[in-house]
């Protein structure tokens, strides 16, 4: 059976939150009904079938055809199935995911990832500010599944992350693995200033070194880390390239010793 | 004894009789195959019979480096004990005292099932607080510092409430050499069958057990039927020619397993020959009443 496909008839006039397009929600549903789901954001009410052709398939396989950054919260709560989205996304895509599959073929928005919980997001483009962090008010970020951004991300990447791993194969903006109560982010490309900021527990890892590194990590020297083979195990299929990567020695910087010192940055040895 | 005769070996109608047991089974790797093996020989040493270790263990099988969670050389151990809590009790100490502390070691789950043993979780407390939890999917894992870098060891590992204790196959000969060489013909053929182990040195038994003894406290005594230099004053189950026997005691995840090892046990004895090998091939059972799983010889002929 072929997906359900949502084809954008023109950039959308206001944002839009497509939370309610999301495969357990849309399973068994008629064109119809699906046309009649509304989507605004504002006072003024737009309906699936204004924004979008319908051409109606599996609801465990959804596409986009065409994207923009006013398209919020895709693939919020998703269980299971898969969403593809051929563009860009907005903000909060994979907001509380519980498991499947979304890939964004663009760009996504800021706190992508956030509260995630199970399942896999793939960004092929790069991703915006706080990627896996709480929205505010919440005492912890992403609480598992894996992301992986084919580009950059931006500030404060994993911030309070708490369980789940979110590989960046790009840059990172400042700030990266701010706050992380848990969990794992690796960053193969160059961190920007302050890397882990106040990091409680989990792993950083840094295989393009960072602009400003805070002095309150300790160098715990260069080792070996037989862990890593498992978790270039575990990466493998995501980011094949990484994978070798992690399979070196690495310098272990313990901290952040602001607060509890007991997360790490994996920094490269030279 | 009633009996058949195989290759010129007389195999005797009777059974092995076993019994149900607690099992897991542990991945243990490091640098080389060579620490990987010693550090499972130590864990799996004094681990030949409930009776006085507490559980019965060996090494299942070497394992190369494609086949270990951590891409390094590993072998298979399996662990059997009478009851969950004592399984638990060995598997924490044993990995604890001798896994923990062999150079260069980590430990996995050898075996998934919906029952899990603690691993990592107990051992985990080692680490004085500098321990660290990586999950990776649905595996987690605990990194605990040691002196020569990372302890790293599985959260949990299976449990089989399946698996089967006391398959066996008593091998009778000529002389001890002879005797000898049928046992190590089992041996090697057994080895090579999965998820089955022998607990005993080199996989052999020579000093069999009954049930009971003449002495207060003891529980198991010499099986003075089966010992040649008693055959003139006992109650023997030995001919007049056989001098010497050797018991091989086998241990499986699964009742197929234990099956599928004297089988393969019987069928290598049996090819040897009398000349070379052992002239008669019996089993060890309690009359049938003790134990659930009853593996007939004659079922098991190649």
């Amino acid at each position: 059976m072929s997906a359900l496909v949502f084809t954008l008839r023109d950039t959308p006039a206001q944002r839009l939150d497509l939370a309610p397009l999301v495969p357990q929600r849309l399973a068994g549903m008629s064109e119809g009904d699906i046309a009649k789901i509304e989507l605004q954001t504002t006072r003024e009410r737009v309906c699936a079938g204004d924004v979008f052709r319908i051409a109606l398939g599996d609801a465990g396989s959804i596409v986009f055809e065409g994207g923009s950054e006013r398209l919020d919260r895709v693939g919020c709560g998703m269980t299971d199935g898969e969403i593809q989205v051929k563009g860009d996304a907005g903000v909060q895509a994979a907001r509380l995911m519980r498991g499947g599959k979304l890939t964004i073929n663009g760009n996504a928005g800021p706190w992508a990832a956030s509260g995630m919980k199970g399942g896999t997001l793939e960004i092929t483009g790069n991703a915006g500010d706080r990627l896996g962090g709480p929205l505010a008010g919440e005492t912890s970020g992403m609480r598992g599944g894996i992301v992986v951004v084919r580009g950059n991300a931006g500030a404060r990447t994993a911030d309070r992350l708490r369980r789940g791993m979110i590989i960046v194969e790009g840059k990172a903006g400042a700030h990266a693995g701010s706050r992380m109560i848990a969990g794992t982010l690796i960053v193969r490309g160059r961190a920007g200033s302050l890397p882990g900021y106040l990091m409680a527990r989990g792993t950083l890892v840094l295989a393009g070194g960072g602009d400003v590194l805070s002095p309150t990590f300790a160098d715990c020297g260069v080792h070996d880390f037989e862990a890593n083979a498992l978790m270039a195990a575990y990466i493998k299929p995501y980011s094949p390239a990484l994978a070798d990567v992690l399979r070196r020695p690495w310098r272990r910087l313990a901290g952040d010793m602001a607060v509890t010192g007991k997360g790490e940055i994996f920094y490269p040895p030279e | 004894m009633q009996h058949v005769t195989v290759n010129g070996i007389r195999v005797d109608d009777t059974f092995a009789e076993a019994f149900g047991m607690r099992a897991t089974a542990l991945t243990i790797t490091a640098h080389s195959e060579a620490w990987a093996r010693q550090a499972a020989l130590t864990m799996t040493g004094f681990g030949t019979s409930v009776i006085g270790c507490g559980a019965e263990t060996s090494i299942d099988r070497m394992l190369s480096s494609d086949e270990t969670p951590d891409g390094r050389p590993g072998v298979r151990v399996l662990l059997f004990a009478v009851s969950t809590a004592e399984l638990q009790k060995q598997l924490q100490n044993r990995v604890g005292q001798c896994v923990l502390t062999s150079p260069g070691s980590a430990c996995f789950a050898g075996l998934e099932g919906e029952e899990t043993l603690k691993l990592g979780n107990a051992l985990r407390f080692f680490g004085d607080g500098w321990q660290i939890s990586k999950r990776f999917g649905d595996k987690r894992y605990w990194r605990v510092p040691v002196m020569d870098g990372e302890f790293v060891c599985e959260a949990t590992t299976g449990l089989t409430k399946k698996a089967v204790g006391g398959g066996n196959l008593i091998l009778m000969g000529a002389s001890t050499q002879t005797t000898l060489a049928a046992a190590e013909a089992a041996v090697a053929a057994i080895n090579a069958v999965p998820d089955a182990i022998m607990p005993f040195p080199g996989g052999i038994a020579r000093s069999g057990s009954k049930v009971g003894s003449k002495y207060k406290g003891a529980s198991a005594s010499t099986n003075d039927a089966y010992c040649p230099t008693l055959k003139g004053v006992g109650n023997t189950a030995l001919d007049a020619d056989i001098a010497s026997v050797l018991e091989i005691v086998i241990d499986g995840l699964t009742t197929e397993a234990v099956a599928n090892a004297m089988r393969a046990g019987l069928a290598a004895a049996l090819a040897l020959g009398p000349e070379r090998g052992a002239l008669r091939v019996g089993a060890g059972n309690y009359g049938g009443k003790l134990g659930p799983h009853h593996y007939h010889l004659k079922d098991l002929l190649p």
